[in-house]
């Protein structure tokens, strides 16, 4: 129970340290805040026109937008424990009297809150420009709670990687595939207008539970077994990436 | 009794196949500056990972402070700080925060990491940089607040591996004062270096390791006494010239450049009779000079008395 306190402790020392190099990383801040913003904008003003969904595309796009920088914003976790591994921080850590994992608490409590904060920026942005969501308060704690899971899935994934990566370079590599998952789901548009090959692997990706679920408890559209595929999807993979994570850590370790 | 706060005994170390430890033995006493001295690949850092916890040695103990590095890593822990050749600074933090975010790692009440980092700012001379981002330091004030993070737990040994490597010569000075004040606190100080001069402005007991041995231990006097102060360096036309000088002078040969190193014991009148012998043979060096040891001439000393099988030390 002791140990368990001070992992936390130091795991929250450790994510004020990554709000830091949130509000000092211009490029990182852009990235997590602004980006979402633009392509929300850009989605609705520019493609939107384009894109018939049968509903007012704004109330279509909204939980794509969402998800597509929410996820990419946490996958850049990868490059910053890579970072933290190849800058020799971790083997610091590691003579000290204190468990290496709050490190890895530490990004990912970082992740979570500073893409919690984007989630409500973006949602923020979509209501000022017409976003007309039906959902109740029993909607709003599932839209929490899913979205929560995918962060956490996504931003322990993004461990698993930054670990293995040999550089923060190689890192962004996961960064890129998270970025681009989104685009060949029901996200932006629906999955019936892709080629039948692409529509297959769009159905069954886990991006598109995900964002079926969120847009039933945003706008009303029937959610019918999304949910339960993406508490299965993602928490399989919170799971896995968690057990992940400790092992490789682990492994690490003993170089 | 026996006041050793680093004890190592039959220490070994494999990858694979490689030796990179083979059976080292030292002590340090409490309070000393200890330096280990060898060139890149020697050693040194499987050591200090060793002494410091981060790996474990596959044969042999290491003990700090009477406890064992391996079966009570934790305990050491609280008893250490490790410096890494590279510094380990977050570069988005200012020193001050940096500071503080080791403090609250270490568990310290918030008062005390305010004291502590004000101290440590004031010791290491970054008041005036407190409050910039660490990326901005040079790399003087890089190794220092590195350094610094190390001493908010108050460690009773620091370890510091080539602490100067890389730094411009005024602030390797800036270093060594550094340490030498760290010293008079009464903390030991294990240090790793490749430069025989640094291993003797500071240290109060120098072991030298070559290829995962420790081939000499003592004093920078000890040490000294052996290596001889001043190196004379006579340089020839031809190997024949060369090998001829050899047999009269005796002395480590360079065949890369056909000279002959002697051991100057009294400059002045070394220089004398040494040209005088070779006058008498009708011999001159076509180039003759003094220069300090080198750890070089500190190998080729050794490994020659090795094969007289006359070497004491060690």
């Amino acid at each position: 129970m002791d140990e368990m306190k001070w992992v936390i402790r130091d795991g929250w020392t450790m994510s004020r340290r990554s709000f830091k190099h949130i509000l000092r990383n211009p490029d990182a801040l852009f990235l997590s805040i602004g980006l979402p913003v633009v392509l929300m904008l850009m989605f609705v003003f520019v493609f939107g026109g384009a894109i018939n969904t049968g509903t007012e595309y704004i109330n279509y796009v909204v939980p794509g937008v969402i998800i597509t920088c929410v996820g990419y914003a946490s996958s850049m976790t990868a490059g910053s424990v890579a970072q933290d591994m190849v800058g020799g921080l971790f083997e610091r850590f590691r003579s000290m009297p204190l468990r290496p994992s709050s490190l890895l608490v530490g990004h990912v409590i970082g992740s979570f809150v500073r893409n919690g904060i984007g989630a409500v920026i973006v949602l923020v942005v979509a209501l000022l420009i017409g976003f007309e969501p039906n959902a109740e308060f029993w909607d709003w704690t599932g839209i929490i709670g899913y979205l929560s899971l995918f962060l956490l899935a996504i931003s322990w994934l993004a461990v698993v990687f930054g670990l293995i990566a040999k550089s923060v370079e190689s890192a962004s590599a996961f960064t890129f595939f998270i970025m681009f998952l989104p685009y060949v789901s029901s996200a932006f548009v629906p999955t019936e207008t892709m080629p039948k090959w692409l529509h297959s692997f769009a159905e069954h990706q886990p991006m598109t539970p995900l964002i079926e679920t969120l847009r039933g408890f945003l706008t009303g559209t029937p959610i019918g077994n999304s949910a339960y595929l993406t508490l299965l999807w993602f928490g399989s993979l919170l799971i896995l990436s968690i057990i992940m994570a400790t092992i490789i850590f682990k492994r690490k370790k003993q170089e | 009794m026996n006041d050793a706060i680093i004890s190592v005994k039959d220490l070994k170390k494999f990858y694979g196949s490689q030796k990179v430890l083979d059976g080292i033995n030292f002590e340090v006493e409490r309070g000393q500056i200890f330096a280990l001295l060898g060139e890149n690949g020697a050693g040194k850092t499987t050591t200090i990972r060793i002494l410091s916890t981060l790996i474990r040695p596959d044969e042999g103990i290491a003990m700090i402070d009477g406890l064992d590095t391996s079966r009570e890593a934790n305990e050491v822990r609280k008893r250490i700080s490790l410096t890494g050749q590279y510094a380990t600074v977050d570069e988005l933090l200012t020193g001050e925060e940096n500071l503080q975010m080791m403090g609250h790692l270490n568990h310290l009440n918030r008062s005390t990491v305010k004291k502590r980092t004000a101290t440590l700012l004031r010791q290491f001379d970054l008041l005036d940089a407190a409050k910039k981002q660490a990326k901005s330091y040079s790399g003087g004030m890089r190794r220092r607040l590195d350094i610094a993070l190390g001493l908010l737990a108050n460690p009773k040994v620091i370890f510091l591996d080539e602490p100067t490597t890389g730094l411009d010569p005024r602030s390797r000075l800036n270093m060594w004062t550094l340490i030498q004040e760290l010293a008079k606190n009464g903390t030991t100080i294990f240090l790793t270096t490749q430069y025989l001069e640094e291993a003797d402005q500071l240290a109060d007991k120098i072991a030298l390791i070559h290829n995962g041995k420790i081939v000499v231990e003592g004093t920078a006097t000890e040490l000294k006494k052996m290596i001889g102060e001043e190196k004379l360096v006579l340089q020839f036309q031809s190997p024949a010239n060369l090998m001829k000088a050899h047999n009269l002078l005796d002395g480590q040969l360079n065949h890369a450049s056909n000279s002959l190193i002697l051991t100057a014991k009294d400059s002045t009148e070394d220089l004398r009779n040494t040209l005088n012998t070779l006058h008498e043979q009708d011999m001159m060096p076509i180039d003759i000079y003094f220069r300090k040891p080198t750890l070089e001439d500190v190998f080729m000393e050794i490994t020659s008395h090795k094969q007289e099988g006359e070497v004491k030390y060690g």
